[in-house]
């Protein structure tokens, strides 16, 4: 049975719908109002709060903090400044991506770290023998994401002190949230400016009334899972167990992914200190992958062929799917697309996709299966980034 | 150009076997011990001023003929003195139990305390021939899961063949008691407590279980692989002929170096850090040091990836091991021997009953020190005279079980009572004991720890039961003396056969490392 999270008093009255998913035990919203879209289109041009709590976080303090980040990190940890925060996977013995999160640096000797999955285990063996502690902090910080344009102006209202302006993309600043130290990072999970607003359960909710009462003008509302899932389709961000498996989980080998086949080999730095996985990823990357990570963006003429065929128009999902569609090409498999969308506001229906790697050049055609009555035809679609949409304000850094 | 081929971390007697192989094969080998004296636990040391003391291993019973004849070292001054007598075990009621030497005299005195002389014929006839399988065993490098060299896949076959050879009875009943409980296997022999009761203590040498634990069989046979021999000079003479023997070849032995860490460089060992601060490179590194000493603390744990210190968090050390040393004015009288001094020549067993040893064990799991011990003692001085002045006598009492982790208290405020607990429960059997004593040195799990390096006390570089064997010795993994860090050797009692002054560790070790280093 999920249990609620210290949002759920604020979250369970706004969800009319009733459609709760279980999100690492906990109650999380799928759709607040029965049409997700307004909770999608609220995040791409005003204003949407997600409960991210769920999420598990850890910190990891003491001298030896930083050697155990960046000897779990495929990153180099060191160049993270205190008040950065920085993304990356993080593999096993052999090279496979065990999870993905981000590293906040919180002092010199302060790191706080968000997985999909538990990884206390994973963070403490890499780190026996060393003068650093791992600590568990996931029921101990509840999380907010405000997501979309709005959300800068939002915040000021609620922290008129800190320096919001001038908080660059994937920094961090604390601050006070009535005499409660909280965390503000610019990071998010949508692809477009956003905020998580970290702070300890019991005074989540309080602060969940204030942010929803300064967006009011604002056009803020509550979005949930399913909106999420289509914002970051867009923004050609990976779901653990949907576009990867982890290593931890797989139940065979082929399974199993290394940084550069998920498209996260640019964070993999084979030239810093030694960290769990190198040697097998530095065997990779002189070898080359099999397998690419790539967007595809199917052909709607084609769908509309194939539709069309039967008098019917194109039938997409208007959520995203998670269902693995396969790839082919010449009349032979080559890959899946794992995440799949109608993009609304590219008006695309585009894909995030595994594919051979000989396939995963721009631009290049690839069959994508849909089925169509019943019957499984093939589509036309083309390789392109998995960076769909990216607006501007995602990275700058606001003026005055 | 490195400064030496080979460093051997630890000259206890399996690191100076590895060093005068590896010597012998014309490589430049460099052995740096800790303490100022070599040998490890096989030392004897002038604990007391005019008496030496064996510090932990009693004798050479189980030492190789492959080392003893492959390094000539009774060339090298190694003597032996042989004794007919391999136990004895006075009791309560004032009997004393005596087993000799292969002999046939065994039968008869087994005759005095019950109709187990048939069945004693039976039992020696089984143990030695099961021995003889474990100790060609023992000089075999472990197969690995796969990709194993056709010779060794010769040897393991031919190991094989012999087991089948024992015939079917025996193949069947051998397969059947390796993994039993020494408890079992015995009790399906005898009926005479005393008996059961001092065969039972080979079984649980240098682990934390009691008899009834299964793979206490196995215990049994591999110590039977020797008969008790005594070293000329104490068995600190081991280690001084295998150092001759290196030194001979050219190798380099130091003493009184500690080695700080090991150093590695992206996975591959490359020499040593000295506690000074020296570095010395090597083409290789064999460390004599157990497998947690040379693993997590010289090496590092954040040297090795996280599957292997995992394993490596998961070896069961678990000493229980300490050891009474007595500087003793005369000979103790033990009225069960009936005058005859010569029955007090081999191990003195007080452990009269499996339940006894048992009883002993479950104090152990409870992290107490046993209440009613099983003592092993010996007094080499009886044929050694030049151990002690003359007249007098040393005793070493190894008293078990004494684990390294104390629920209740620790070693330090322990140790005397310890002591007391050893010489009263000895006393019970030699009135005299006490008025003999001059002087007392008594050595806990946690000194063998502090003073001779050995984690946890363990004498055995990790406990010898079924789960910590051949492949699996020190953990799942380091196959073959490799290690997961290319270079870095395991050449101690941590690695296959295991514990106890065989040298094959050592020299299996050795001959690995002279395969794959160039």
């Amino acid at each position: 049975m999920p249990i609620p999270s210290p949002l759920h008093s604020r979250t369970a009255p706004l969800c009319i719908t009733q459609e709760w998913r279980d999100w690492s035990g906990y109650l999380a919203a799928i759709t607040y109002q029965p049409a997700h879209e307004v909770e999608y289109y609220a995040v791409r041009n005003a204003a949407g709060l997600l409960d991210v709590s769920p999420l598990y976080k850890y910190e990891v303090t003491g001298p030896d903090a930083l050697r155990l980040v960046n000897r779990v990190m495929t990153r180099d940890i060191a160049k993270c400044r205190v008040g950065q925060v920085m993304y990356s996977p993080w593999c096993d013995e052999d090279g496979k991506v065990i999870d993905d999160g981000t590293i906040a640096r919180l002092g010199e000797q302060h790191f706080r770290l968000t997985a999909a999955d538990p990884n206390l285990r994973w963070f403490q063996d890499v780190g026996y023998g060393m003068d650093a502690d791992v600590r568990d902090v996931s029921t101990q910080l509840a999380a907010l994401a405000l997501q979309g344009p709005n959300s800068l102006p939002i915040l000021k209202i609620l922290f008129k002190e800190a320096k919001l302006d001038a908080l660059k993309y994937y920094y961090l600043l604390q601050s006070e949230f009535n005499g409660t130290p909280i965390t503000i990072t610019r990071t998010g999970y949508t692809g477009d400016r956003g905020y998580e607003l970290w702070i300890a359960p019991d005074k989540a909710a309080p602060l969940w009334d204030r942010v929803m009462e300064a967006g009011k003008s604002y056009g803020i509302i509550p979005f949930g899972l399913a909106a999420l899932d289509i914002l970051r389709v867009e923004a050609g961000l990976l779901l653990i167990e949907v576009d990867y498996t982890s290593s931890q989980h797989a139940k065979i080998p082929a399974q199993k992914s290394s940084p550069y086949e998920i498209g996260l080999g640019w964070a993999a730095d084979l030239s810093k200190d030694e960290f769990i996985g190198q040697r097998a990823l530095q065997a990779e990357k002189k070898a080359g992958s099999p397998r690419s990570f790539v967007g595809l963006e199917v052909d709607w003429k084609d769908l509309d062929r194939l539709y069309g065929a039967v008098n019917l128009p194109p039938q997409v999902a208007g959520r995203a799917s998670r269902i693995a569609v396969p790839l082919y090409a010449n009349g032979k498999h080559v890959g899946q697309a794992t995440s799949m969308v109608f993009s609304p506001i590219l008006k695309k229906y585009v894909a995030l996709a595994t594919v051979e790697s000989s396939y995963a050049q721009m631009g290049k055609e690839i069959e994508f299966e849909v089925t169509v009555e019943y019957v499984r035809v093939r589509a036309k679609a083309k390789v392109t980034k998995s960076l769909f949409y990216e607006p501007p304000q995602k990275k700058s850094v606001a003026r005055g | 150009m490195t400064d030496f081929d080979f460093i051997v971390i630890g000259g206890g007697h399996n690191g100076l076997t590895a060093a005068a192989w590896l010597a012998k094969a014309g490589r430049r080998v460099l052995v740096l011990e800790k303490r100022a004296t070599l040998g490890g636990v096989a030392a004897t040391e002038e604990l007391v001023p005019g008496f030496h003391f064996n510090i932990g291993a009693p004798d050479a019973r189980l030492l190789s003929p492959a080392v003893l004849d492959g390094l000539d070292l009774k060339k090298h001054g190694l003597e032996f003195i042989e004794s007919e007598i391999a136990a004895f075990a006075p009791q309560a009621d004032g009997r004393g139990l005596t087993l000799w030497n292969g002999a046939e005299k065994n039968a008869s005195e087994i005759s005095r305390f019950s109709k187990d002389d048939q069945a004693w014929k039976e039992y020696s006839r089984q143990t030695s021939r099961f021995a003889g399988v474990l100790a060609k065993m023992a000089c075999l490098r472990p197969p690995t899961i796969k990709n194993n060299p056709l010779g060794l896949m010769l040897a393991w076959g031919r190991l094989a063949l012999q087991v089948r050879a024992l015939g079917g009875r025996d193949m069947m009943q051998f397969m059947r008691v390796l993994p039993m409980s020494g408890y079992q296997y015995l009790n399906e022999h005898f009926e005479t407590e005393a008996l059961k009761g001092l065969l039972s203590v080979p079984g649980v040498t240098g682990s934390t279980q009691g008899p009834r634990a299964s793979g206490t069989g196995f215990m049994l046979f591999y110590q039977q692989m020797g008969a008790a021999r005594q070293v000329s000079g104490g068995v600190g003479q081991v280690s001084a002929a295998l150092a001759k023997a290196a030194q001979a070849r050219g190798a380099q032995v130091r003493t009184s170096i500690g080695v700080k860490r090991i150093l590695s460089e992206r996975g591959r060992g490359i020499g040593v850090e000295l506690d000074s601060g020296e570095q010395i490179s090597a083409k290789a590194v064999l460390s004599n040091a157990d497998p947690r000493t040379t693993f997590m603390d010289l090496l590092g744990a954040p040297q090795l990836e996280p599957r292997i210190v995992r394993r490596l968090r998961g070896l069961k050390l678990r000493g229980s091991t300490a050891t009474v040393h007595l500087a003793l004015s005369g000979l103790p009288d033990f009225p069960a021997a009936g005058g005859d001094q010569a029955r007090l020549t081999g191990d003195i067993v007080i452990c009269p009953s499996l339940d006894y040893a048992e009883k002993a064990f479950d104090d152990a799991k409870h992290g107490r020190i046993s209440a009613y011990p099983i003592l092993i003692a010996r007094i080499p001085s009886l044929l050694d005279p030049r151990l002690a002045p003359t007249g007098q006598h040393t005793m070493s009492i190894i008293f078990r079980y004494a684990p390294y982790k104390l629920a209740e208290s620790n070693w330090d405020a322990e140790r005397e009572r310890l002591g007391d607990l050893a010489v009263e429960t000895m006393a019970k059997y030699a009135p005299n004991l006490k008025s003999l004593i001059l002087n007392r040195r008594v050595i806990t799990p946690l000194d063998y720890e502090r003073e001779y390096g050995l984690a946890e006390g363990s004498e055995m570089h990790g406990q010898m039961g079924l789960d910590q064997l051949l492949l699996q010795r020190p953990v799942p993994g380091f196959v073959g003396y490799r290690s997961p860090v290319d270079g870095l050797y395991l050449c101690g009692a941590g690695a296959h056969p295991g514990g106890g002054v065989t040298g094959l560790p050592g020299l299996n070790a050795a001959k690995q490392a002279l395969k794959e280093i160039r």
